[in-house]
């Protein structure tokens, strides 16, 4: 690792203060330690932001507010979770292992970084690591690497299940800004495809800190999330899917589909979910689905299983979520 | 940077660079060389110890973000009792090169406790009832740890066995 100063934030005020460029924040550090020992990220200040007593899952009218420190483990475990957004407890569940669990936190995890390669290796070239250092992955070897939203520049995926859930979920971000100015994002769009500029991943600002996560009162009662990878446990995804849909006399009223595996961010595309809405579910709609989705998609030698892959996980979500 | 960490149920105060990583605090400044590095990056859980009562990789830790924690390593697994959990690998051949089983032993106890608060995991069936400690839950909930000796088998009969007596329930098979 390289050298870097070390402060422990007593508070937000202190934490943004302390923020110059060059800083990063901690919190669970699981990624964030991998990636300095690896040298891929190299702070000049590391700003300890686990104290900050932003770890409480609250009430919110009908919704609930999670503090951004709250472990993955902790908000998956939480009654409430469990029984109104299954579908977050289950994307949580099938993420990392039970250490990394207890330690990554909510806001860490909106935040960790793609596990493409060539990213996390030093001797070749990246843009998001190195902007306009050129992208290893176009004609690399690829395998966990996304197929929509991509650029000319980055087919990085983003490894999120977390995320993939809050997307279906219509969570919004909440951070505050270096001034100290309180903001609330949508999840859509709170990450960004790659574009010309892979390295810049999210909305927030420099110095911004996420604070909590607003989760709404669930959309529909009918929650799966599904993921497919290449060992049973411990792995990130291939290809997963996040469907949170209601039906009201054998129509479905809302869908909301949200993947993971596939994107540059955690994809949720409009229209698939327009396309379901206020039809009688059907093996022929659920096809109409995946064409849909995958209309865009930019295979190559060795990401192009991902879309039949796709579209039979579809399928099965959404004929088990219709039943 | 001056810290104090409470290991084993001891105070120990250390001068870190803010670089040593709990694992390299345990081993190098500490001599605590039972928690073991095996890859150093979070993939193969050899670095298990307890913070505060929950199981975490030490590799992945900073150690000056621990200042004041409460951490056990499998030296202090005896005076915890779970001397009965170290037999049961023994009995059920649950290592061969023993470099995971420190790891393997942290985890295990940590995941003991999880299902004891009643967290659900990937396999549970339902996320509503308290789960039941089958060996389909082991696997799921014990899939940080890697031993490459593939002592699998004999790793989850221990943890079935001491667990199982722990728990009062059942570790009949359901994979």
């Amino acid at each position: 690792m390289k050298p870097f100063d070390y402060y422990r934030a007593a508070d937000l005020t202190e934490a943004a203060a302390t923020h110059q460029p060059g800083s990063v924040f901690i919190a669970g550090g699981t990624n964030l330690v991998d990636l300095m020992k690896l040298q891929v990220m190299t702070p000049d200040r590391v700003i300890d932001i686990a104290r900050l007593g932003l770890d409480r899952i609250e009430d919110d009218g009908d919704g609930l507010r999670i503090g951004a420190l709250v472990s993955n483990s902790d908000l998956a475990a939480d009654p409430r979770v469990r029984k109104r957004w299954p579908v977050l407890s289950r994307a949580l569940l099938a993420g990392a292992s039970g250490q990394l669990r207890n330690k990554a936190t909510t806001g860490g995890n909106l935040l960790q970084r793609t596990r493409c390669p060539y990213f996390q290796d030093l001797a070749t070239p990246c843009n998001k690591r190195t902007p306009g250092s050129g992208c290893a992955a176009m004609g690399g070897e690829l395998r966990n690497h996304a197929v929509l939203g991509t650029s000319a520049h980055c087919l990085a995926l983003n490894p999120g299940d977390m995320a993939v859930a809050l997307r279906a979920l219509d969570a919004v971000v909440e951070f505050r800004d270096a001034q100290g100015i309180a903001h609330a994002h949508p999840i859509a769009g709170f990450h960004l495809p790659p574009g010309t500029t892979p390295d810049v991943e999210t909305v927030l600002p420099p110095g911004a800190l996420i604070t909590s996560v607003a989760l709404p009162a669930p959309k529909g009662d009918r929650q799966i999330y599904r993921k497919v990878r290449d060992r049973a446990s411990y792995a990130f995804a291939l290809v997963s899917v996040a469907a949170v849909l209601r039906l009201e006399r054998g129509r479905i009223v809302h869908a909301a589909l949200a993947f993971g595996g596939l994107g540059t961010v955690p994809w949720r595309d409009p229209a698939v979910d327009a396309l379901l809405t206020g039809e009688a579910p059907s093996m022929v709609l659920f096809d109409k689905a995946a064409d849909l989705l995958l209309h865009p998609a930019q295979p190559r030698e060795g990401t192009a299983f991902k879309l039949p892959l796709t579209r039979r996980l579809l399928r099965a979500v959404l004929e088990e979520a219709t039943q | 940077m001056l810290i104090t960490l409470d290991i084993n149920r001891a105070r120990h105060s250390l001068d870190l660079d803010p670089r040593v990583t709990l694992l390299d605090a345990l081993r190098h400044h500490l001599g605590l060389t039972g928690t073991k590095k095996g890859c150093d990056h979070g993939q193969c859980g050899a670095c298990t110890v307890l913070v505060n009562g929950r199981r975490i990789n030490a590799c992945l830790a900073l150690a000056v973000m621990h200042d004041g924690d409460q951490i056990i390593t499998v030296e202090g697994l005896e005076e915890t009792g779970a001397s009965a959990l170290q037999k049961a690998f023994i009995a059920h051949d649950g290592f061969q090169c023993g470099y995971c089983t420190p790891g393997q032993l942290c985890s295990a106890l940590g995941m003991l406790e999880e299902v004891r608060q009643g967290w659900p995991s990937h396999v549970s069936p339902s996320l509503e009832p308290h789960p039941v400690l089958t060996r389909a839950e082991i696997a799921e909930r014990m899939s940080g740890n890697l031993c490459r000796c593939a002592c699998y088998p004999g790793i989850n009969a221990a943890i079935s066995e001491f667990g199982g007596a722990a728990e009062g329930t059942t570790s009949e098979d359901a994979a």
